[in-house]
């Protein structure tokens, strides 16, 4: 019982403040990208030419966050001058054209469903279906429960069952092998439901597109309502983006 | 030993022309003499050379042993006199269309149709998508129940599906079926473009990002003669450590849970967090994604990071320290991990457990001591084993691990840490090459395997994630357990599904 006790002493009271007070991330953490049109052409196309995911849009100096994992090799190959990453974590976005962006994302809340604020803004419970994530997405979700996020003081909360929810949260490039049982959890969840596609994976393929075992885009099979990108999106991406979106 | 097969060591690339190509009799006969007497299973696979399908086996003694030979369209299965191949065979006959007759238990490994467009051999239709369509091992008799879980589970964690048959509250079987994260890597790899590679191989697992990021870039340097700096192999080792305490803390703290006891649940899912965060700290990335490329490593650790890195560690440390006392010393969760999911050394050995399941069973093999690479020779790694293979013998290894883990780290940032760091090196493959690298994942022994064809391209990208030979350790574990005490001996091994489905 001492042990206990002293542990407890011990851990003290880890809880962030956010979103009263904004949460710091270290400096080589890659949030919102930055583009800076007046970066030359040929050091765009080499920018384009390196990039793992090509993400990069040529022609309008654009930057697809749907597909981009986020690696910072455009970064340090222009040397800042082309893309740049800020520590922003707020990039998360609703309409699915906004995902190419040169950095100046419109505001989350500004484009959040309304009627998903007045049903869901006090209280939402989320299912998670991961759909060939590579469990780390799933494990940056799974971290919001853990006490320094603390994601249930929102009145947000995973549960187990798809009839218990208002909505699913999809990580992976959706196998071919998860498919069927994707679209079951979809149909078990009563309407109004919301889709959040969290990670490049569900958003694009990710790291995977052009495997025929996959689909590119969880918009395909369902509509999606809230992007959250990233390889994986840091946990504060993921709390940010559901604060915005619903509260 | 007097074996056919080459003796070769860990990263060591050779041409394939110096590889043994046997006849596939004495292929199959030197195999199992091998694992007979006591040899493992490294890799065993197939691959198609201009159509034309060939096997590749590497063993391991206390030496890494490979030899290979032209796949016949059918044979008579390892397996029904050797078991450890069991798995490796149905993999072949999945990919490839090879059959292995008189296999004691031919059922499909990830569901998906062979690459060869050769007949199925498990007759199975691929457009109904659902691996869980196949008559399962069932129990019968009137007091017999069967439990379906899967593959939508209960928490967030990824898909697959078990299956249990019980009397009453105890199980009697246990089949695990996999195959729905399947996202096609190995054949992905052979198509895309060579800067896809790092991210894609990121991507078999992101619990093990650091671990197959470095099992990747020591293949390609081996096969490219790029040598890397003595920093960029310290970084190496730094990551993977880091990579191995966030899992152990955060299984810790799910054990803990499982049994109800909610501090530690709570501390470690918090003190895991931290982890990950010195992962963050280096390179930007939580799961460690983009650390290591071909050639070193992307992010240094200056004297800055190195500082704070000590000085959170540091901090952390007494508390790690404490909390795993804390959950020890509780008679409640002994009760529930001792005696608990026991599997027999002797199992163990025949089942070709590896990692902190398999030392948790008394086999004290160590990737990081048998086949040390990048900075691991300078480092003594101590010889875990525990005999008791239940789930309290796992969760104590973790905790050791942990703390010898936290110990090495702070070894290293003892000395300034120079390195040059790579970014996206380009990287030209030889032709007709071959190389194997060993690495220890947190799980266990991870492998991968690189075989390029006349042109230097890749021919066969093999990977093998230690899940690969734990999952049948979890259903021998709950051989004759309750069926409630499943979550807590799922959570003692916490494999993995994508780095198994690929
Ligand atoms: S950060 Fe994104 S856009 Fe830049 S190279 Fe990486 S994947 Fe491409
Ligand atoms: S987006 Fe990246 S982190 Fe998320 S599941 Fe896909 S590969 Fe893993």
């Amino acid at each position: 019982m001492l042990n206990t006790l002293k542990n407890r002493f011990e851990q003290g009271y880890r809880t962030s403040t956010y979103p009263k007070k904004t949460v710091e991330l270290v400096p080589r953490y890659r949030g919102r990208p930055q583009v800076h049109k007046n970066a030359p052409s040929d050091l765009v196309v080499k920018c384009a030419a390196a990039c793992p995911q090509d993400a990069i849009d040529i022609d309008r100096k654009l930057i697809n966050m749907g597909r981009c994992v986020f690696c910072g090799i455009c970064e340090r190959i222009s040397e800042g001058r082309f893309i740049s990453f800020t520590r922003d974590f707020g990039y998360s976005v609703a309409e699915k054209d906004h995902l190419l962006t040169d950095g100046e994302i419109p505001s989350l809340a500004d484009h959040a469903r309304q009627h998903f604020k007045k049903l869901f803004g006090r209280s939402l419970q989320l299912r998670q279906v991961s759909a060939a994530g590579c469990n780390a997405c799933e494990a940056d979700l799974n971290v919001l429960a853990t006490p320094f996020f603390d994601l249930a003081r929102f009145g947000i909360n995973f549960v187990a069952s798809p009839r218990h929810s208002d909505g699913i949260v999809v990580t992976g490039p959706i196998s071919r092998n998860m498919k069927t049982a994707l679209l079951q959890t979809y149909e078990a969840v009563p309407d109004p439901k919301v889709v959040i596609a969290v990670g490049s994976c569900s958003i694009s393929g990710g790291p995977f597109r052009g495997s025929p075992e996959i689909t590119e885009g969880l918009d395909s099979l369902l509509p999606v309502d809230l992007y959250i990108p990233g390889c994986p999106s840091h946990p504060m991406a993921n709390l940010h983006a559901f604060l915005k979106f619903f509260k | 030993m007097d074996t056919d097969f080459l003796e070769i060591s860990n990263g060591q690339a050779l041409s394939r022309e110096q590889i043994p190509h046997l006849t596939f009799d004495d292929f199959q006969k030197n195999a199992m003499k091998i694992v007979w007497g006591g040899g493992k299973i490294v890799q065993y696979f197939g691959y198609a050379d201009n159509s034309i399908v060939k096997l590749m086996a590497v063993l391991r003694t206390d030496k890494l042993l490979v030899a290979g030979c032209d796949a016949p369209d059918e044979y008579p299965s390892f397996s029904n006199k050797c078991e450890p191949f069991q798995l490796f065979e149905r993999e072949i006959a999945e990919q490839f269309g090879i059959v292995p007759k008189y296999h004691p238990w031919l059922k499909m490994v990830r569901y998906h149709p062979n690459s060869q467009g050769k007949k199925d051999v498990f007759g199975n239709d691929y457009t109904e998508d659902i691996p869980g369509n196949y008559p399962y091992y069932s129990v019968e008799g009137d007091e017999i129940h069967e439990v379906a879980v899967g593959p939508v589970h209960a928490g967030i964690i990824e898909p697959g599906h078990f299956r249990f048959n019980c009397i009453g509250e105890r199980v009697l079987h246990l089949e695990i079926q996999l195959g729905y994260q399947h996202r096609g890597i190995e054949n992905l790899i052979l198509k895309a473009d060579s800067k896809r590679l790092p991210i894609i191989i990121e991507g078999i697992a992101g619990d093990t990002t650091v671990a197959n990021g470095v099992s990747f870039a020591q293949a390609v340097e081996a096969l490219t003669s790029i040598q890397t700096d003595q920093g960029s192999r310290i970084i190496r080792i730094i990551g993977l450590e880091l990579e191995r305490i966030a899992n152990h803390v955060g299984d810790l703290g799910a054990l803990s849970g499982d049994v109800a006891f909610l501090p530690p649940a709570n501390y470690c899912g918090r003190m895991r967090g931290d982890f990950l965060n010195m992962s963050l700290l280096i390179c930007g990335n939580r799961m460690g994604k983009g650390l290591v490329r071909p050639g070193g490593v992307r992010f240094s650790i200056d004297d800055e990071i190195s500082r704070e890195l000590m000085r959170r560690i540091n901090e952390l440390e007494p508390q790690v320290e404490h909390v795993i006392d804390l959950i020890f010393s509780t008679s409640s969760v002994r009760a529930r991990f001792e005696d608990c999911g026991i599997v027999s050394t002797s199992d163990a050995n025949h089942l070709g457990l590896v990692g902190p399941a398999g030392r948790a069973c008394g086999l004290p093999y160590d990737a990081r001591r048998t086949f040390a690479t990048e900075y691991y020779p300078g480092i003594d790694i101590p010889e875990n084993a525990k005999t008791t293979g239940d789930v309290y013998a796992r969760a104590k290894m973790r905790a050791e691990e942990i703390l010898q883990s936290i110990s090495i780290i702070k070894s290293l940032l003892k000395d300034t840490i120079e390195t040059n760091c790579v970014d996206s090196e380009v990287f030209n493959l030889p032709s007709s090459s071959f190389v194997v690298t060993v690495n220890e994942a947190w799980r266990g022994e991870l492998s991968h395997c690189i075989i390029t064809d006349a042109e230097g391209k890749i021919l066969r990208y093999k990977i093998k994630d230690p899940s690969f030979h734990n999952w049948n350790g979890l259903a021998m574990s709950l051989r004759n357990t309750e069926i409630s005490d499943f979550p807590l001996n799922n959570k003692s091994y916490n494999l993995s599904y994508c780095g198994f489905d690929l």
